[in-house]
């Protein structure tokens, strides 16, 4: 039979047995890395439909930080005169911006993912797993675009990445793992009440503000800094802006808090989703 | 080692009454939490299968068959891993692919091509596969022109097709099928079914759900009949079509009436119906090339009158596709005394089109015309058309609409130049025709 021989990434194991849920921990990583074309074809999809029916398409990725950051610069800059620790605040309003749009972006993405999916959930078999994923990774090439506007605009200042910048790449995997931590939860969640869906551009706007984007963490006092590392974002957003710039401390205590609240939220996330992936198809 | 492909232990599935209709909002959870107290009767349960169990061989056609709700989608759900069983375990051996739903993951703003793609990755194909199948996908599907429009421009007859397309082209070693027939039109239906026999060749396994009792007669060799969750009989597939049609239809190809109870009046009662075979044997499943004698047996009490039985006959669609009336000269217009009669009926072989029939029995007085008995749906029968090559649908595998089937007698005239072709100026063989 040709479909034996041919090698083929997606053909099942010799044996597949079917059982009622088991445990509370089943997640198989192994079977998610062989539907890795599946991840592919999802963001490919996401990605395509974003932009098809967009007069100016991929231009949205930098627009949209862009005029948020004026905005920003506008109000709380000129305006209130909040402090944005020595950067320029062109550079400090829009370094803030591209990780928390990144993650807004895709927490919401990632709570719809399955509702909106359910046409093909209720179909076919796949690790639902997948669908939360892509939306997260999808976001990502609109971060990628997003990031060539810092180019010109850190020349104008003549802001000189130092070695810091080798450590961006940990703040955005940070940022990836917690808007799929958080993603899973709601995803999980807004499949069995949809309720969620209106709750979370309120949870968003919150967690905007709860964040170092539209002023500086400097403005916490200290002794509640680390409280305020509890929310991962602060710690992602002030090393993001630290790796890129060089300038200020690099987030200490707080980066430490962030993590672990990173990984508790993505760790129950995966329990809390594989408990409903059992029974998704029957309530969505 | 074994050649067992599927094989199903005890499975059962589960559902909390409501549940599946719609989703919960957080109100009503909420609410519930105060109410119930925690405690949940059994009566909000409902098993859609249970205690199931089965083994499918490699290259087996399998049929599951039922009533709605008898749980036959719960268990393609359950083979397909779309939803999770509550009790008992089920071992697959093989790829897997279900058609539960042609067009699965097509996306409107999507082209044709795109779509080939995203929905060839959804149904299990590597891009690899994709790549290498895409322009049998695409010359099968008959949309080359649309390739590259938007899917939502796609009328839906397109669409179809190109979504079939897609499906036709897994190579799974287990297919899973699902009510295929219930969408699309009816060319479409049978070009499915085509496929599915096509597959079925291949020697890939196939479990097939269906209400149709024609195609799962037609393309299984064994059927599954599922009742209430559970199975209820596992066998030939034209045996359990035969009780299916029993149980659900309730109506088979013998019935017979004892006593009071039997149809009719003072002066005439039905008293058996038969479908059967020239040497008498009652069948359920007649090959479409077979004569098929409509037995019709019924005791006058009163005697002295002048009595006709007649037949009427129904395709699956409830269409009367005729009526036929004794015509048997040693009675016709003749007073008949008491006793019993039987009368047979015969339709002759290539008359009836494949599928189910029902035949209703009646018994008229012809002068003054009084119809005495009339008994609907006595028995019932399923035809098939035979894929040997001599009934009326010759080596063609498709779809054949009509009520008839008639084997036709073909003549055929040849001329190899006909006198116009030289005034036309035709070429034949690439040679103009002369004079």
């Amino acid at each position: 039979m040709t479909a034996a021989n041919t090698a083929n990434i997606l053909s099942e194991p010799p044996v597949l047995r079917i059982t009622p849920p088991q445990g509370w921990w089943e997640v198989d990583f192994h079977e998610l890395w062989r539907f890795r074309e599946l991840i592919y074809f999802f963001v490919w999809r996401d990605i395509k439909v974003r932009y098809k029916q967009t007069a100016i398409g991929a231009a949205w990725a930098i627009l949209q930080p862009a005029l948020t950051m004026i905005v920003f610069a506008l109000f709380f800059g000129k305006l209130a005169h909040l402090p944005t620790e020595g950067l320029p605040i062109l550079v400090f309003y829009y370094s803030g911006l591209l990780p928390w749009m990144y993650f807004s972006n895709s927490l919401t993405n990632a709570t719809a993912a399955i509702v909106q999916n359910q046409g093909i959930i209720t179909k076919v078999y796949f690790p639902r797993l997948a669908l939360p994923i892509s939306s997260v990774l999808s976001g990502l090439l609109d971060f990628a675009i997003g990031c060539l506007l810092l180019v010109p605009l850190m020349a104008y200042y003549r802001i000189r990445p130092g070695p810091s910048l080798l450590l961006l790449p940990v703040f955005l995997l940070l940022a990836v793992l917690m808007a799929l931590g958080a993603g899973l939860w709601l995803s999980a969640m807004n499949a069995l009440y949809r309720d969620v869906r209106y709750v979370v551009p309120f949870l968003v706007q919150f967690w905007l503000f709860a964040s170092p984007v539209a002023y500086a963490s400097s403005i916490v006092p200290v002794k509640y800094r680390w409280l305020y590392g509890l929310n991962p974002m602060a710690g992602v957003i002030e090393g993001f802006r630290w790796s890129l710039t060089g300038r200020g401390d690099p987030p200490g205590r707080m980066i430490i808090v962030s993590v672990l609240v990173v990984l508790v939220v993505f760790a129950t996330g995966l329990i809390y989703f594989q408990k409903m992936e059992s029974t998704v198809a029957d309530v969505v | 080692m074994s050649d067992t492909v599927i094989r199903v232990e005890g499975i059962g599935k589960r559902y909390r009454v409501g549940g599946r209709e719609s989703y919960r909002a957080l109100r009503d959870v909420l609410s519930n939490a105060f109410r119930s107290n925690g405690k949940r009767s059994c009566r909000d349960f409902i098993w859609a299968v249970r205690d199931v169990s089965f083994e499918v061989k490699q290259g087996e056609v399998v049929g599951l068959i039922g009533r709605n709700g008898a749980g036959k989608s719960t268990l393609l759900k359950l083979l397909a891993r779309i939803t999770r069983p509550t009790v008992g375990h089920a071992e697959l051996h093989g790829r897997i692919a279900s058609l539960l739903e042609v067009g699965t993951g097509f996306h409107p703003e999507l082209t044709g091509r795109e779509n080939i793609f995203l929905s060839g990755a959804i149904l299990g194909m590597s891009k690899a596969e994709i790549v290498r199948k895409f322009d049998e996908i695409v010359a099968f599907s008959e949309v080359e022109r649309f390739i590259d429009t938007p899917f939502k421009h796609y009328s839906s007859g397109m669409g179809m097709r190109l979504a079939f397309a897609v499906a036709a082209h897994l190579e799974p070693e287990i297919l899973l099928v699902d009510e295929v027939l219930s969408v699309g039109d009816a060319r479409f239906q049978k070009k499915c079914l085509g496929k599915i026999e096509e597959v079925s060749r291949g020697g890939r396994t196939i479990l097939f759900v269906s209400h149709s009792a024609a195609a799962i007669t037609r393309l299984c060799s064994r059927c599954i009949l599922l009742n209430s969750g559970r199975v209820e009989k596992d066998g030939p597939a034209h045996e359990v079509i035969s009780v299916y049609l029993r149980e659900v239809m309730v109506t088979s190809a013998f019935r017979e009436w004892n006593g009071a109870d039997a149809p009719g009046d003072s002066v005439v009662r039905l008293r058996a119906v038969r479908a059967r075979k020239v040497d008498g044997t009652i069948l359920d499943t007649f090959d479409i090339r077979q004569p098929i004698g409509i037995d019709v047996v019924f005791d006058v009490l009163e005697g002295g009158r002048d009595l006709t039985p007649n037949i009427h006959v129904f395709n699956q669609e409830g269409i009367n596709v005729f009526v036929a009336i004794d015509q048997d000269p040693s009675w016709r217009r003749r007073a008949r005394p008491a006793g019993r009669y039987t009368s047979t009926a015969w339709i002759p072989g290539n008359l009836l089109s494949e599928g189910y029939v029902t035949v209703g029995a009646a018994v008229t007085t012809m002068a003054p015309q009084n119809v005495r008995v009339y008994e609907r749906d006595a028995v019932a029968f399923q035809v098939i058309d035979s894929t040997e090559g001599n009934s009326a649908r010759g080596d063609y595998a498709g779809h054949l609409p009509g009520v008839f089937r008639p084997m036709l007698r073909w003549e055929t005239t040849y001329e190899p130049k006909p006198a116009e072709w030289h005034s036309l100026g035709e070429t034949v063989n690439g040679e103009k025709v002369l004079p």
